[in-house]
């Protein structure tokens, strides 16, 4: 069985990316899109403290429950909508092959 | 006009590391950060987070290492414009730079190290409507002059740590706080939301949640807000707004420096002494790139050591320098202090 999954990411351009992720390494997505180059900051490395990777769910995967610090930084974050999340809370997992992501804006 | 040998712009735990580096050679050295207190991510983003991988630190608090920084540089008596950010660069006809700060404080130095990590800390902003508009003229991202509010309504919009601690302070010296926030929890120190809890009580400050600043309306001035809360648009009169949502980091005015530039970062010369296309200006830690570049803070310190040497022949070209273990010749400090090690005993034994 293969490791990696597929991920569909939309940039804030509008252009699609196939991300290919593995899941045996202990990723979050945030990460993902950084090893990609993609424009996702991550400024506060991945502890929920700065939503510069918060994107919009656009498919019906079933996520892991966003945690208190989670919903915290979003509630201080700007354009977000119900399917807004933090990439760097969600784990690449095998799970959530195929979900679709978009990123949100940065400005 | 602040004179110094090697001017850093930002105070990170990088620039605080030239500071002993340049000091190991007799360079003195001022420090320019847009924050009020030193220690660049570590205190802003994580002082209270554990580092794991500072060489021989099996485990230290980020603020415990900047603290430690400060301690060690001591001895070198840096000199610091805080609170300010750079934001012009001029080259004098003998090959100085003279660095301006958004206050208009200027600094000229020889040797310019840019230790600016990801950028100067700027607050962020919400996306509102005709929000530049009103820039100091009702709104304000920081709170310099707080005797600007006494007895004026304001508006205070955020739910962390500095939304209660500011809302706490403003009421405290008599302004009329409304205090908006998305959602009904705060993420901040247990006292301060009892404290803030306590006002409302009482009271003294108005307390709306869940709801959204929307708009803003005013003339010339700001004279009110719109907010949305349970489904419903109302306004609020107040002379100032104050969206307190954390601060970002941006690469700024550097960007525009004439300096190389690659996603972001400033290119150097990594083969050799972290130079950038300008020489004189240099480039450490976070904020430079070269292939292989790791954004850590031991590769700071590292590239802050060998930019040091390199600025020492810039400054004094004609002079010679050898390395000297700080083991063997100590650490004299510009303040008169000196650190060396204890000289070993010689005894005859009979
Ligand atoms: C959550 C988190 C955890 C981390 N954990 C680790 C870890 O475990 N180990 C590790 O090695 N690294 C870690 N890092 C990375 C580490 O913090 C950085 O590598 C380090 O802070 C870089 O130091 P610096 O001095 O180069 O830049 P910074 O710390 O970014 O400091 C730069 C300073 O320059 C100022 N500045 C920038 N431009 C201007 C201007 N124009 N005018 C005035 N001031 C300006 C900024 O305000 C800032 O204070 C972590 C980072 C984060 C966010
Ligand atoms: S990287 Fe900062 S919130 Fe995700």
């Amino acid at each position: 069985m293969s490791l990696d999954i597929t991920i569909h990411l939309i940039d804030r351009k509008g252009i699609s990316h196939k991300l290919i992720a593995p899941t045996d390494i202990q990723m979050n997505l945030m990460e993902i899109c950084k090893s990609y180059e993609l424009p996702v900051e991550g400024t506060c490395g991945g502890m929920a403290m700065c939503a510069s990777c918060q994107c919009y769910i656009e498919s019906d995967h079933i996520l892991t429950e966003r945690s208190d610090e989670e919903d915290a930084m979003l509630s201080e974050a700007f354009h977000v909508k119900k399917n807004s999340r933090l990439g760097c809370q969600i784990q690449i997992r095998s799970e959530i092959d195929g979900l679709k992501v978009r990123l949100a804006p940065d400005k | 006009m602040i004179k110094t040998d090697i001017l850093i712009i930002g105070a990170g735990p990088t620039g605080l590391f030239t500071v002993f580096e340049a000091g190991l050679l007799k360079l003195k050295c001022h420090l320019i950060d847009s924050l009020p207190m030193p220690g660049g991510q570590c205190s802003e983003i994580y002082p209270k987070k554990p580092i794991y991988d500072i060489p021989s630190h099996p485990e230290i608090l980020a603020g415990d290492l900047i603290k430690k920084l400060e301690k060690q540089i001591e001895p070198f008596q840096p000199k610091y414009t805080l609170g300010e950010s750079a934001v012009s660069i001029e080259k004098t006809k003998d090959d100085h730079f003279i660095v301006t700060t958004d206050l208009g404080t200027r600094h000229m130095a020889p040797v310019v190290a840019i230790a600016g990590g990801l950028g100067s800390f700027e607050p962020r902003k919400p996306p509102l409507d005709r929000l530049t508009h009103f820039e100091d003229k009702g709104v304000n991202y920081i709170i310099k002059n707080p005797e600007l509010y006494k007895n004026k309504k304001i508006v205070i919009a955020g739910g962390g740590d500095s939304a209660l601690d500011w809302t706490i302070f403003l009421e405290g010296i008599g302004a009329f706080v409304t205090l908006i926030h998305r959602r009904i929890e705060f993420r901040g120190a247990l006292d301060s939301v009892d404290k803030v809890q306590k006002l409302k009580n009482k009271g003294r400050i108005q307390l709306i949640t869940p709801a959204e600043v929307i708009s803003l309306k005013g003339e010339d001035k700001l004279s009110s807000i719109v907010i949305e809360h349970d489904g419903n648009q109302f306004s609020i009169e107040c002379s100032y707004f104050i969206p307190l949502f954390g601060l970002t980091p941006k690469l700024g005015p550097i960007a525009n420096w004439g300096l190389e530039i690659d996603k972001n970062a400033i290119k150097v010369d990594n083969t050799l002494d972290y130079q950038t296309n300008i020489p004189g200006i240099y480039a450490i830690g976070d904020v430079n790139t070269y292939p292989g570049k790791l954004k850590l803070i031991l590769c700071g310190f590292h590239e802050a050591t060998l930019m040091c040497q390199s600025a020492f022949k810039r400054i004094y070209p004609d002079k010679r320098n050898v390395l000297k273990y700080t083991t063997v010749s100590g650490v004299n400090g510009f303040d008169g202090s000196k650190k060396e090690a204890a000289k070993s005993i010689i005894k005859s034994i009979d």
